[in-house]
């Protein structure tokens, strides 16, 4: 058996704002090439904790390794730098350029080529999300749910080693999250994905493990199956 | 060659033209506006495509202004090293002014701008036996002299000042459709979001700020070698305005729209005042109309109408 490599791991790992504790102490690994669903209630700590991972939010305590790097003290330009795509949980394109000038910026940096070639790798990737035919539109005049599947694109655009989605599927339609899940299967081929969900269809169409969080903390983690079955978890969501 | 680089390629060859057209009187006011216009281009670089609102860019123009004029004054500098020595200091005080003032940004940005402005302004008159304070210096004409051009004679200071606007029209069609352009781009329509996209939106900013201060500070070199005089007043604050009011009205973030606007005021001011004193107020209504009905401005305007691919 081929051992597998942790790509990302923290310890530790704290944020308070004031006198809330956001994010608790958390140990978390996560194995290269996995899928991995992070659920939890609303105010969990689920986004302060992704975002303490790409460095949008500098952490109050803890460590965060990447790609067995200390990378907790780099700024979040170093980080993507490094691998980590993040999309936002609100929706965050440049809404006065056109589509592909969104997509161009996510790819230009790791895509030294011609214009040519670099518009021609911004449509394909915007065909490969479902938004063909739309690289000439003002990306604000999308409809939301389009919106949610540019950001896919310029996600997936930056070529991660680890893609983290903030509740993606928020605003698709039914089909459009078909798609997704076809689309993110084939993703988790070169990239691992971190995926903060609430549509639980979605979370067990695609996790390999499940972690969940509760009051700042991890307090479950497993399998589908394992946190299905798990009464923690059910008490989380009931509030029993 | 694009469309882009063709326009502009085509506006210097009409500017070329028009000196031998324009009856005197005009093509002197086009020099002077050429040399403004590269002062506004310099503004645009941070207002229009970095996205950061500047209220003290007088001072990057005086600092050319005065590095070149007391070059020559203090010693006796020749008007091509003269201009370097402007340039030069224009490089090194707008660095020092990026790395401090974007340590803020919004509103506390401007009003730093704004008080490093009246910072030089204030050091021009304290230093009054170098500077000679309000009154000024004039750079005689014997000194206005690059590789045996006369440049106090008009044919050769209208053409000093196009090569000058040439070059940095050029510069600025290749730099807006680079990678950093178009990074800058991105700042100004989310920062945030060309943070997470992997750039390093500090550093840009920061290179933002040297290349619009260096364009204004070579402007300010260049209008004191090729008119002669220098003063104060091109360091007070209702100086560090106009290139805003140029860009505003001819369009914020087009590469042509700073020349379109400076144009634009200067003729304003030049028609309206030779039938009332209160030409300010003319400028001000016009303005007015144009935020309320044409908000990108004159170009931007053009470019949304009639012209998507104008940079």
């Amino acid at each position: 058996m081929a051992a597998v490599t942790t790509l990302l791991s923290t310890r530790g790992l704290s944020r308070h704002f004031g006198g809330l504790r956001a994010v608790e102490n958390v140990d978390f690994d996560l194995p290269e090439g996995e899928i991995r669903a992070l659920i939890g209630p609303n105010g969990a700590g689920k986004t302060t904790f992704v975002s303490m991972l790409c460095g949008r939010i500098p952490p109050s305590s803890g460590q965060i390794i990447f790609g067995g790097r200390d990378v907790t003290a780099l700024p979040a330009h170093k980080r993507v730098q490094m691998g980590i795509a993040y999309t936002f949980q609100i929706t965050s394109v440049f809404s006065a350029l056109s589509v592909r000038e969104n997509v161009e910026l996510a790819v230009q940096r790791i895509y030294r080529a011609s214009p040519a070639a670099l518009r021609d790798e911004s449509d394909a990737l915007l065909g490969r999300v479902g938004l063909e035919g739309r690289s000439d539109q003002i990306a604000g005049d999308l409809a939301y749910g389009h919106q949610r599947l540019l950001e896919i694109a310029m996600g997936l655009g930056q070529n991660p080693r680890l893609l983290i989605l903030d509740e993606p599927t928020q605003g698709l339609s039914d089909g459009e999250v078909q798609s997704f899940i076809r689309l993110i299967h084939e993703v988790a081929r070169e990239t691992t994905v971190l995926l903060i969900e609430h549509n639980i269809d979605v979370v067990m169409a695609l996790a390999q493990k499940i972690t969940v969080m509760n009051f700042g903390a991890i307090i479950a983690e497993g399998t589908p199956e394992e946190i299905r079955a798990n009464e923690a978890v059910q008490a989380a969501y009931l509030g029993g | 060659m694009s469309r882009a680089l063709t326009f502009h390629i085509g506006a210097i060859i009409v500017l070329a033209a028009l000196q031998f057209i324009l009856p005197v009187y005009h093509s002197g006011n086009l020099a002077r506006i050429m040399v403004l216009a590269v002062y506004a281009m310099g503004y645009n670089v941070m207002f229009g495509y970095a996205g950061l609102l500047s209220l003290g860019h007088a001072m990057f123009f005086a600092v050319g202004m005065y590095g070149a004029g007391l070059s020559v004054r203090l010693f006796d500098m020749a008007a091509a090293p003269a201009f370097g020595t402007g340039i030069i200091a224009s490089i090194l005080f707008s660095l020092g002014v990026g790395l401090l003032a974007l340590r803020t940004i919004g509103v506390a940005f401007m009003i730093v701008t704004l008080m490093f402005s009246q910072a030089i302004y204030l050091l021009i008159l304290y230093f009054n036996p170098l500077t000679r304070g309000d009154e000024g210096f004039v750079i005689p004409r014997a000194v206005r002299q690059v590789a045996g051009f006369d440049l106090s004679d008009p044919t050769t200071r209208y053409f000093a000042a196009l090569l000058l606007f040439a070059i940095c029209l050029l510069g600025m069609v290749w730099l807006v459709r680079s990678r950093t352009g178009r990074v800058l781009i991105a700042i100004r329509e989310n920062e945030e979001r060309a943070r997470m996209l992997g750039y390093d939106t500090w550093a840009h900013k920061l290179f933002a700020v040297v290349l619009s201060g260096t364009m204004s500070g070579a402007a300010g070199a260049a209008y004191g070698l090729l008119f002669g005089s220098i003063g104060a007043s091109f360091a007070e604050v209702p100086f560090s305005i106009l290139p805003l009011l140029y860009v505003l009205l001819g369009g914020p973030g087009t590469v042509i729209g700073p020349f379109v606007g400076t144009v634009f005021m200067f003729y304003l001011r030049d028609i309206s005042s030779s039938f009332t004193d209160a030409h300010m107020l003319v400028a001000g209504v016009a303005l007015v109309l144009l935020t309320m009905y044409a908000r990108r401005g004159i170009m931007g305007v053009v470019r949304e109408r009639w012209a998507k691919w104008l940079p």
